[in-house]
């Protein structure tokens, strides 16, 4: 190989490091995981809420369906406050108060997720836990709710300044027309602006899921961390990342025990993957 | 109904909504700023934790700010030297299609859970042979930061205008001194600026470091001892039944959230430069 080809290999080998590096960890944890499926019955390891590691019982279903639950009951919060919050400040709001709120939200973004975590331990968790005593509900406030409102103050910032990038683009020109035909101004949100970024609010909210999906430390400091299928928001619950955190410091003794956390690891980046496939089909859908 | 009487039901919908999330971030300050304020002394900040500082003795958490600091400084310069040429490479040298064959990829790897990449950290820590060390965790954290800084500096190339390439490539420039000299001094302050947002998500990413970086109570004196951070100061004291040491977790956490208010505010105004007003 001359010096020129080899440079040219070189370069190319460097230059395709991204696609390299999502295959290496895509396949490490598909084939750590693969050993440790051969052994068992996929359905069965899905399906089963039988979690003992230490016999060899391995269910995911508590883990993957906590996590759902999680990221739906914080999407049932933050898509309606999310879309809400920008149509006013960009619709309604007047200019120096959008200016005001702007780097807001940036600065917002930029906080650590531990602390979020720490406000959720000390004001959203007794807030759950007094919230539930008006029902009638017992809880130590450890819950998929302080869990869901927690992460959905974390991903807010996000969304929101993603959806008012996405209304400002529309066309001053098509409001104003549509405004002088005598529509009210929520006629006009709800006949011409929402339809015209659909795609885009739909991307934004599937972006936001894979946010939400595997934020590890602000959930695992509220949810409970309790191996049980919940079932109302106020039941604790023990999502994928959480059991991630929790439990990998200490399997590397037990190999059937790592490949069960490896393959917890790829569930969670197959979920991902699936919610930014689903945000690339909508976005980029001609 | 009325169409008036929806247009104002809806307006105060959204004031709600919008008061709802004021108040929410209003608690989230003000909860940890009045937990903390009275533990954040100048020896809290300034020195290193003594004996039985997790039980409640004297000291501060130093180290922590330190390693913090040297964790996430180390792991963006690392990540911005692969991507900045990177970059150049995908806007400049290859093919239209093949750039967005990889830009695929690279929203691929900014979607991974970062706790998805402290495990993989972790496989390769083992895999060459490290404990977990302050190396460890630069590399881990450098994964979790590439992603994110290549793709913010691929857009500001992307929005370089047209006319900028012709005149550049019309005076006789190849296309090597159009990368450096034109186009690098184009995007500098937009650089700069995605630089240190990188620097302060590294700063506060905590999942990624937890089996890689270690946990020490003193500074880190090579690349090979293990480094505390200020996040997983908050999650190891958080819950502590003490007061006096779940006390020191608002404590951190109010510094660490003055840091990364800073780094944000600082990279707004220069990146203000750039974007105009």
């Amino acid at each position: 190989m001359s010096i020129g080809g080899a440079k040219k290999f070189f370069i190319n080998f460097y230059i395709i490091t991204p696609f390299l590096l999502f295959l290496i960890i895509f396949f490490y944890l598909f084939f750590n995981s693969f050993d440790f499926l051969k052994e068992k019955n996929l359905l069965e390891i899905l399906f089963s809420s039988n979690w003992k590691p230490l016999k060899g019982n391995f269910g995911f279903f508590p883990f993957w369906f906590s996590t759902f639950y999680v990221t739906m009951l914080s999407a049932l919060i933050f898509i309606p406050l999310g879309l809400l919050i920008s149509i006013y400040i960009s619709e309604y709001a007047n200019k120096k108060f959008k200016n005001l709120l702007k780097p807001f939200f940036d600065v917002l973004s930029a906080i650590p997720s531990v602390v979020f975590g720490l406000w959720g331990f000390t004001a959203i968790v007794p807030f759950v836990s007094n919230f539930g005593k008006i029902f009638g509900i017992q809880t130590s406030g450890f819950s998929i709710l302080s869990a869901s409102i927690v992460l959905s103050l974390m991903v807010l910032p996000f969304m929101i300044s993603l959806c008012i990038s996405l209304f400002e683009m529309v066309p001053f020109s098509l409001k104003e027309t549509v405004l002088s035909l005598g529509t009210t101004k929520f006629e006009m949100i709800e006949k011409v602006l929402i339809p015209e970024c659909k795609r885009g609010i739909i991307a934004s909210i599937f972006l936001s899921f894979g946010r939400a999906i595997g934020e590890t430390m602000a959930v695992m400091m509220v949810v409970g961390c309790t191996i049980k299928i919940p079932k109302t928001p106020f039941d604790p619950a023990y999502p994928i990342p959480a059991l991630i955190a929790n439990e990998f410091g200490e399997m590397m003794s037990i190999s059937s025990y790592k490949g069960a956390l490896l393959f917890s690891a790829f569930l969670l980046n197959l979920f991902v993957l699936i919610f930014h496939f689903l945000f690339r089909r909508v976005f980029l859908k001609e | 109904m009325n169409r008036y009487l929806k247009e104002k039901l809806f307006l105060i919908l959204m004031k709600i909504s919008l008061y709802l999330f004021l108040f929410m971030v209003a608690s989230l300050f003000f909860s940890i700023f009045f937990k903390g304020i009275s533990y954040l002394s100048f020896e809290m900040v300034f020195s290193k934790p003594k004996k039985g500082f997790y039980l409640g003795g004297g000291g501060g958490i130093l180290p922590s700010i330190f390693g913090s600091l040297v964790l996430a400084f180390f792991s963006t310069l690392l990540a911005f030297l692969v991507s900045l040429p990177m970059t150049i490479f995908l806007n400049l040298y290859s093919k239209r299609k093949f750039s967005n064959f990889i830009r695929n990829f690279i929203d691929l790897l900014w979607g991974i859970p970062s706790i998805v990449y402290g495990i993989f950290g972790f496989f390769i820590m083992v895999y060459i042979g490290l404990k977990s060390s302050l190396l460890a965790g630069i590399i881990t954290l450098s994964f979790v930061i590439f992603p994110l800084i290549l793709r913010s500096l691929d857009e500001l190339l992307q929005n370089i205008p047209f006319t900028l390439k012709e005149a550049s490539l019309s005076l006789g420039l190849n296309k090597f001194q159009m990368g450096i000299k034109v186009f690098l001094k184009a995007i500098a302050p937009g650089v700069l600026s995605s630089i240190l947002i990188s620097f302060g998500r590294a700063i506060g990413d905590s999942a990624s470091i937890l089996f890689t970086a270690g946990f020490s109570d003193n500074f880190p004196t090579s690349l090979f001892s293990p480094v505390s951070s200020l996040p997983l100061v908050v999650f190891y004291l958080y819950s502590s039944p003490d007061k006096e040491v779940s006390g020191r977790a608002y404590a951190a956490s109010i510094i660490l959230i003055i840091i990364s208010i800073l780094i944000s505010l600082i990279s707004r105004r220069i990146g203000k430069r750039i974007y105009g007003k």
